[in-house]
């Protein structure tokens, strides 16, 4: 299935939740927040958090900015 | 000691963290300029590197951490960037910034009020990044910002305060901090803010882009210092007319005809 990753389409394993998805993308999942489907997703949820087609992930996180 | 929220500072001088060569640039800048207010933007991860992480740099060390919601138009991205904020800081400071044109990056006033009335509401520390207006000044402290933030010139542009006339309006009116935000382009400048009684001032592009900014940092320190200094000395009022410093009296000129 496909999912809508930071703006770009991204194929994903069925059912895989977003803590997989952030293994996948070798990130830790204390460095970034993410938002699933526009909603602010807890750390803790990120286990039980599964995705589906066309769902929309953003993965953010802290840069250098004025 | 500066106090915003309860939070007491005391360094003067807040940097911001875009635009650096490197993290440890960065990190030894901050250390050079004593400030305990840093603040950070959020953008989507870059996912070709994941390991790229600024609070792998600064999220150990004892500051106090700024979110900007830079990137907003409106107050609706704003609200929800300051909601991820939040959510990736654990703390409800924010510095609102809301400036729908990228060529100018001025602040929407009607945008940021509207934005600061929801987001003290919601429990955030609302610090909102404004036109040096004050009467719009007024009108965000009475909303619930726990400073205001006038622009000296457009971000970036390194040009000082041009403002001072409206930014010296805004201090003498204000009954939360003011920091005096935006094209502050050297020491001098910060100085002049601060003379002209602003609590702290925000510098991020003069320093960053500096030959050499940690040194940068450490003169941008002095600056703020002094600035401070000065104004709680008291500074002498200007004067169009000349006013000898040397005593009147006593001169030898009537005497020295003697010369010709």
């Amino acid at each position: 299935m496909n999912i809508l990753l930071n703006g770009q389409e991204k194929e994903c394993t069925d059912g895989s939740t977003v803590l997989e998805l952030l293994a996948s993308l070798k990130l830790t999942p204390e460095s970034v927040v993410v938002e699933h489907n526009h909603e602010i997703l807890q750390p803790e949820a990120y286990t039980a958090a599964e995705l589906a087609e066309n769902d929309q992930v953003e993965i953010i996180r802290f840069v250098g900015g004025g | 000691m500066l106090t915003i929220a309860g939070t007491e500072f005391r360094s003067r001088l807040f940097l911001g963290t875009g635009k650096f060569s490197s993290s440890a640039v960065m990190a030894d800048a901050i250390e050079a300029s004593k400030c305990q207010m840093i603040t950070v933007a959020l953008r989507r991860v870059d996912l070709e590197n994941p390991d790229d992480d600024i609070m792998s740099t600064l999220g150990q060390r004892e500051y106090t951490f700024l979110p900007n919601t830079s990137g907003a138009r409106d107050a609706k991205e704003a609200i929800r960037l300051a909601k991820l904020a939040r959510a990736a800081s654990g703390t409800s400071w924010l510095k609102l910034e809301v400036t729908p044109d990228p060529r100018t990056l001025l602040p929407d006033p009607v945008e940021t009020l509207i934005a600061t009335e929801e987001l003290v509401k919601d429990g955030f520390i609302v610090l909102p990044y404004m036109n040096a207006d004050p009467i719009l000044a007024l009108k965000l402290q009475d909303a619930g910002a726990a400073a205001v933030m006038p622009l000296g010139s457009p971000i970036g542009t390194n040009q000082g305060v041009l403002t001072d006339a409206m930014v010296e309006i805004i201090i003498e009116q204000a009954r939360v901090p003011v920091v005096v935000d935006a094209g502050i382009g050297a020491p001098s400048h910060a100085a002049y803010a601060m003379e002209m009684g602003a609590d702290a001032v925000l510098v991020n592009t003069a320093i960053s882009v500096a030959s050499d900014p940690v040194a940068m940092a450490a003169a941008f320190a002095k600056g703020v210092e002094a600035g401070r200094d000065a104004f709680k000395a008291g500074l002498g009022a200007a004067n169009k007319e000349a006013s000898a410093s040397s005593p009147e009296t006593g001169k030898l000129s009537t005497d020295l005809g003697f010369l010709a």
